[in-house]
């Protein structure tokens, strides 16, 4: 099987809110694809509707060669699935509820989950009305990674863990990966799609509008720079790919193409670098970049909102 | 600061009420206004009440679930019949609200935000209290207006006004306190509504050949002792007072001492892998309802053993009446201890099926917490996930009754030592009320399936229900009107021309009702945050 998912001109409405609006999504099998968007761009409600928990109002999807809708049950054993709000029975404790649901999928590896609840440092002992946000997050993926299934449909996942169980996840998809899992990542948060995906695909308003490997997809982000350099410049407005350009004295600032970042670091370290700071493009900023008409501005959001 | 933003507070209560307490309220001042006028257009003379006194002191059953009658005024029957009643649903509704805004805010961490505001320490307690007793003061205020509109004496009805909501006081602020014992809502809940039925069985027993005093130990026994429109025992209200004075400081103790979100009793640590029986929807349903299951089957214990004792001195009256006995048998429904049973069945029918609603609704409450996704999106599907829940909505009712039905059979086949005759007939009043209760557990299944944001509504049948029962007859509503609640259906089990029929058609009902929830639930969206 070639295509793990795939979704023709899937629409959704919930009331008058448009939630899908045509969506195409095509998801290879053995890939780990990020499906990225703003909040409330829809990322949820695709994968409720490959979840069968959401019907679509009309569109074709396709989930492991099944009907969502029509085959959810015997399709849920071949998945596993963690929501961007894991929420648990309070008086079950964390161990109870991991050791559930992997039963209710049909099995889980004993291995394993002991494994990742000591990688993730989580005590299962504890009653699930007294964890935290990351630490419920950390049951509802401890029980996902711990079942062996074809494919994990993750919906931001990572919303409330610290930057180092951030890393633990990331290291436990990459293996997902070696192990030739399909793995459905959703997020906000660019950096994260970056780090682990083979492809993306950016969803706004219920529509995919670009898919593609990282590479494909370079040419839509820029990387701010700011500089501190021994020396004064010489003209580096010259070099390709260089945007919105500040000079004072041996102070710089600018924006470099992601893809022709090293052109423009070997032209300062030419002059000589006295400190530098890079910082990655925003989700936010590469969507007012190639978007600009319709985004309206608003709070950034960070990792720990929810939708 | 600690009672910083007690007023915000309250505020923001009020609006997240502003259709649940109106609902409450006018309710209470419908049941109000048409008592009202019943007793004072229908028993306007001195003898039809004198006889009516009489019909009521010849049948203990009218003693264990209202009180004692404490005079042949309209006023005293009007307080007999519907204080205690009244009351009891006016302190539930000051439990449900107390533990709303204060453990289950704490426990969804909607409070947390509102803490981190400028909001001291003591103000969610509080503001909750004002709250609860804004509620009471309205329902004072609407009791005193109706029945002194109603044309009667304003000091007896400032008694009866007081009668009604003491109790609402007192079990609010009690609530407040559980609230503060673990970090559980339901629990908070519970064992408020555990000791409000402890207290009501108490008093039932005081008043029905058991020792007197036990009226004493209950507060609901202490509003009936009230008197109003005949005694007007103010001094009464002293021992509320009293009570509510303890509770409060209670409450404000456990409070101060102990840290946001945390009960005093700390959590003890679950274990760390599931035992290898938790493997299927239905024992997570076990899991998540039997300590719910487990709190009414000791009421109903209670619950069936205090109207079994009751029931001791019903014969007695008949056997010194021939011309009752005449009437009996013109009646043909039995002996008047089947009768007895029969009525006491009927309300306890009513009261499973706030069980077997409560079960229902479990379902709907699992989905809108987000507790339904993660089982449905394994491999269990919809009707497994339902049926799990729906075994305690259908089971549970059977327990609950029968359990109800066994204790009053033994408590009174021992008395009259007669346990095998008794039971089997105590026991066959309560099976003939199930189907009817079932039809409500099918109800609250097709709103949930069908309209899941209507779910709510199985409630208000059942209010309608239980209103066409108690104010039927008084009113003199059509037969069609009666017609529609399934309890106006269920036969008297021990009539010689006792009919299954009805009860078949019930079960019909129920079933059907049951089914077509169950289709609608596979064919809707299941509910998201949104
Ligand atoms: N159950 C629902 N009812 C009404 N609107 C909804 C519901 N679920 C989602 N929406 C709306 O659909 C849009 C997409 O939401 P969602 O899929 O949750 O976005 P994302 O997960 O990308 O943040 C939003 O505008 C959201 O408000
Ligand atoms: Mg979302």
């Amino acid at each position: 099987m070639e295509t793990a998912i795939s979704m023709t001109d899937v629409h959704k409405h919930f009331g008058r809110t448009h939630a899908l609006d045509g969506l195409d999504l095509s998801v290879r099998t053995g890939e780990v694809h990020g499906f990225l968007g703003p909040n409330g761009a829809g990322k949820s409600t695709t994968i409720r509707v490959l979840l069968g928990l959401l019907r679509a109002d009309s569109g074709k999807a396709t989930l492991l060669g099944g009907d969502p809708w029509r085959d959810a049950t015997s399709l849920h054993r071949r998945l596993a699935y963690v929501s961007g709000d894991v929420t648990l029975w309070p008086a079950l404790s964390g161990g109870e509820i991991i050791d559930l649901l992997g039963r209710l999928r049909g099995g889980l590896n004993v291995k394993r989950r002991q494994e990742l609840i000591e990688r993730f440092e989580l005590d299962p002992r504890k009653k699930a009305r007294t964890y935290s946000k990351g630490n419920r997050q950390k049951v509802g993926l401890i029980a996902a990674l711990a079942s062996d299934v074809e494919l994990l449909l993750l919906d931001e996942p990572t919303s409330g863990l610290d930057p180092l169980m951030e890393a633990v996840f990331q290291e436990c998809v990459n293996e997902e990966r070696r192990a030739g899992r399909t793995v459905l990542l959703s997020s906000h948060i660019l950096a994260e799609v970056e780090s682990l995906c083979d492809r993306v695909s950016i969803i706004r308003k219920g529509r995919v509008v670009e898919t593609g490997t990282l590479a494909e997809l370079r040419h839509l982000t820029r990387t701010s720079i700011t500089a501190e350099l021994t020396a004064e410049p010489g003209d580096l407005a010259a070099l390709p790919g260089v945007h919105d350009l500040r000079t004072e004295g041996a102070h710089v600032t600018f924006e470099v193409d992601t893809s022709r970042i090293d052109g423009a670091l070997k032209a300062l370290t030419a002059v000589g670098v006295r400190s530098l700071t890079s910082r990655p493009p925003t989700l936010e900023e590469l969507f007012l970049r190639h978007y600009e008409d319709e985004l309206k501005p608003g709070p950034a959001e960070d990792g720990a909102s929810t939708s | 600061m600690n009672f910083a933003g007690t007023w915000s507070l309250v505020r923001l209560a009020l609006r997240r009420d502003r259709i649940l307490l109106p609902v409450w309220l006018i309710a209470f001042a419908l049941i109000l206004q048409s008592a009202v006028a019943t007793f004072t257009k229908l028993y306007d003379t001195a003898q039809e009440r004198a006889e009516l006194a009489a019909s009521v002191a010849s049948n203990p059953t009218f003693e264990a679930l209202y009180g004692p009658l404490y005079g042949d005024s309209t006023g005293a029957f009007l307080s007999w019949r519907y204080g205690t009643t009244i009351g009891v649903f006016a302190a539930l509704m000051s439990l449900l609200i107390a533990v709303r805004h204060t453990r289950a805010e704490e426990e969804t961490g909607r409070l947390e935000l509102v803490r981190a505001g400028v909001v001291g320490r003591l103000a969610p307690l509080t503001s909750s209290l004002i709250t609860v007793y804004l509620a009471n003061l309205v329902l004072f205020a609407l009791t005193a207006a109706i029945t002194a509109g109603g044309g009667l004496d304003g000091a007896g009805s400032i008694a009866f006004a007081f009668q009604i909501t003491v109790n609402g006081v007192v079990f609010g602020t009690l609530a407040g306190l559980t609230a503060q014992i673990t970090e559980s809502a339901r629990f908070a809940s519970g064992l408020a509504g555990l000791a409000l039925g402890g207290c009501y069985l108490l008093r039932a027993v005081g008043d029905t050949g058991g020792p007197a005093w036990l009226s004493w130990l209950s507060p609901i026994g202490w509003a009936l002792r009230l008197r109003p429109f005949e005694e007007n025992a103010w001094w009464v209200l002293g021992l509320f007072a009293a009570l509510t004075a303890v509770l409060l400081t209670g409450a404000y103790s456990l409070q101060r001492r102990r840290d946001f979100g945390a009960g005093l009793v700390a959590p003890r640590p679950g274990p760390a892998t599931a035992r290898p029986s938790l493997r299927t929807p239905l024992a997570l349903a076990w899991r998540l309802q039997r300590g719910l299951l487990l709190g009414w089957v000791i009421g109903f214990v209670l619950l069936g053993a205090v109207f079994g004792g009751a029931a001791n001195g019903v014969e007695d009256i008949f056997d010194s009446n021939p011309q009752l006995m005449e009437v009996l048998e013109r009646l043909d429904q039995g002996s008047i201890i089947d009768i007895y049973m029969t009525m006491i069945m009927g309300i306890t029918a009513l009261i499973v099926s706030v069980y077997s609603i409560q079960a229902t609704l479990r379902l709907r409450a699992e989905e809108t917490g987000l507790l339904a996704e993660p089982v449905l999106a394994t491999g269990v599907g919809r009707v497994k996930w339902a049926a799990g829940h729906l075994a305690f909505a259908v089971i549970g009712p059977a327990v609950l009754l029968l359990t109800a039905g066994a204790a009053m059979g033994l408590v009174y086949g021992a008395a009259v030592g007669d346990v095998g005759g008794q039971l089997t007939s105590s026991l066959r009043s309560s099976a003939v009320q199930l189907p009817a209760v079932w039809v409500l557990t099918g109800l609250a299944v097709a709103l949930f399936g069908l309209a899941p944001r209507l779910a709510a509504l199985a409630w208000a049948a059942l209010v309608v229900f239980v209103l066409l029962g108690q104010l039927g007859p008084i009113l003199q509503l059509d037969q069609w009107a009666m017609d529609l609640s399934p309890f106006t259906h269920v036969p008297a089990p021990s009539a010689s021309t006792f009919d299954a029929a009805p009860l078949l058609w019930l079960l019909a009902l129920a079933a059907a009702l049951t089914t077509a929830g169950l289709t609608g639930l596979r064919r809707r969206d299941i509910a998201s945050a949104g």
